[in-house]
């Protein structure tokens, strides 16, 4: 396992529900982690909204002031450097969507390449329309590449729809991710299924949603 | 069955629109509905047609008016201080009596405001947020499923009275991911005998304006307009009502507000409060007649806003006071939680 953990792809993909559960699978296995914020994109629904629960889980959270605000500043701290010049924590990073999300990396691109330690994982969601086959991802991992400046290591699978998800659902996008690890060349290094699920299948990495819902019961 | 999608509120009307026939986009981004304008500009190359991001809301809009002229499906969309900058537009859709699509994802104000959401233009949106007497078909849609479902109906609504639809959502509704079914919802179109498409030396030309020179045609003319209004009051009211039967207390609420509002309510249920829910889906025509028939039932009523109360106002005229109207609010980009909305149920209830 690389130090650092980058997750990437197109918006509403998934990237901050993986990265958070991620951190917290990471600090569970007892391994001291910090994860943080690189976007600059989203104005709702950001790793923010999961603080309390990576605090009770001791993982320190690097955001930017304005993120959760009332402003839309597209803006990174500066203690986002302690990341790359200390090594003695893992990193989890949670990279704004598109390549417009990913611009935001080339700030520490050669910090990152000259470590040489680090993961960068494509998520996909089949149920995306706009990343719906697996010729749509690769324009947008193409395009993520492009502007970060850094090459892919990995694809996570997080074909999902939220809460009404089912097994069903999940083992329809093996096909999909499948057809984009042989486009691409990459791995599929995780297979994302929610708590609660049983889904059998290689790397299966159970998750909890983080994001805020407003649940539509009766 | 058509295909499930997982969609922000902000894709759902622009991949609606999409299916709706609209092929000319026009907007200029803002937070919280610049998804709408991000989806357009990757869909709309695709499928020969046209995303344009103008140099202003302004520009935006008056190019909405010029399609529109032409017959065409189209819209725009903004959150808040955008649809500010539009209203000049609007006032001469009406006045011209062409359909369009306005896309309002609100977020808190005046001025500036923030980026978080609200509803707290409900007047604007209700009440001519222009000069000039008009009224804009208003439609608040409260799950991503009826921002597309409200996305075409309100092209349909539209173009069958040749007037504005606006889809009046707040950010929350905007950013929020569920599972869209988009495909199985019918699209129906109307002839437009009036566009201007070209005489092809066959007929009279035709002409779009909302410019009269005798006052006494003018007046006509909005006559006119007031009874395509009344007709639209009589026939395309929508509303959803939850728990009703019963119902000792009724709560009034629209989009995000109303979704709260339920789990308040079936918290209130468990605990033996007979509390229901009017939802206004459309804003414009407001479900009046509903909310009377029920003023008899009902000890009082409870308007559920993120606004500093703007509803309660039309509420409190369609039950013509025959009952107290309380009102239960989070302003400036906050939204009402369950337990704040199940207090003040318990609040009303022990006062009436």
């Amino acid at each position: 396992m690389k130090r650092v953990t980058l997750f990437a792809g197109h918006y509403g993909s998934g990237k901050t529900n993986v990265a958070v559960n991620y951190a917290m699978h990471l600090s569970d296995s007892g391994l001291p982690v910090v994860i943080a914020d690189l976007d600059v994109v989203n104005p709702y629904f950001r790793t923010k909204d999961s603080e309390a629960e990576l605090a009770a889980h001791g993982i320190p959270l690097i955001s930017s002031d304005y993120a959760g605000s009332n402003v839309d500043f597209p803006a990174l701290p500066g203690s986002l450097y302690s990341l790359f010049d200390d090594h003695s924590s893992y990193a989890v990073l949670d990279i704004g969507g598109d390549d417009r999300g990913a611009f935001a990396l080339g700030r520490y691109r050669d910090m990152m390449l000259a470590e040489d330690n680090y993961d960068m994982f494509l998520v996909i969601n089949c149920f995306r329309p706009l990343t719906k086959t697996p010729e749509l991802c690769v324009e947008i991992k193409e395009e993520i590449e492009e502007a970060a400046g850094i090459k892919f290591t990995g694809i996570v699978n997080n074909s999902n729809l939220g809460a009404e998800t089912t097994v069903a659902d999940v083992e329809s996008s093996f096909d999909y991710a499948n057809a984009v690890s042989s486009l691409t060349g990459l791995p599929i290094v995780m297979t994302t299924v929610m708590e609660g699920l049983e889904v059998s299948g290689d790397n299966i990495f159970h998750i909890k949603l983080q994001k805020k819902i407003f649940e539509e019961d009766s | 069955m058509g295909e499930k999608v997982l969609m922000k509120g902000n894709e759902a009307i622009a991949e609606a629109a999409i299916r709706a026939g609209c092929r000319h986009y026009f907007g200029y981004p803002i937070t919280p509905q610049t998804e709408v304008a991000a989806y357009m500009s990757k869909r709309m190359p695709k499928i020969g047609g046209t995303f344009l991001q103008a140099e202003s809301e302004i520009a935006a809009i008056n190019m909405v008016i010029g399609v529109s002229s032409t017959g065409k499906r189209v819209m725009t969309s903004s959150s808040s201080p955008g649809i500010s900058l539009k209203q000049e537009g609007i006032s001469y859709l009406a006045g011209c009596d062409l359909p369009a699509l306005v896309v309002n994802v609100e977020r808190g104000g005046p001025g500036l405001g923030g980026i978080q959401p609200s509803q707290s233009d409900y007047w604007q949106a209700t009440k001519a947020g222009g000069h000039g007497d008009y009224h804009n078909l208003v439609l608040a849609p409260a799950s991503v499923q009826e921002m597309a479902a409200l996305t075409i109906k309100g092209f349909e609504l539209a173009d069958k009275y040749g007037m504005v639809a606006m889809i009046l959502a707040d950010g929350t509704m905007g950013q929020m991911m569920e599972p869209v079914e988009i495909d199985d919802i019918e699209i129906k179109t109307v002839d437009k005998p009036w566009a201007l498409t070209g005489t092809g030396m066959k007929r009279e030309h035709n002409i779009v304006n909302s410019l009269y020179l005798k006052p006494d045609l003018l007046e006509i003319k909005n006559f006119e307009r007031y009874e395509k209004y009344a007709a639209i009051e009589r026939d395309e009211v929508m509303y959803e009502e939850y728990l009703m039967d019963d119902a000792e207390y009724c709560i009034v609420a629209f989009g995000i507000s109303a979704r709260v509002a339920k789990n308040a309510i079936n918290a209130a249920r468990a605990e033996g409060i007979k509390v229901g829910m009017l939802r206004p889906i459309t804003l414009w025509p407001f479900p009046k007649d509903a909310l009377l028939a029920r003023a008899d039932q009902c000890k009082a009523f409870i308007s559920v806003e993120m606004s500093m109360g703007q509803m309660i106002e039309d509420v409190e005229l369609a039950i013509k006071c025959k009952k107290p109207v309380y009102l239960c609010n989070r302003v400036g980009g906050m939204i009402p939680s369950p337990e704040e909305v199940l207090a003040k149920i318990k609040e009303v209830g022990g006062a009436n």
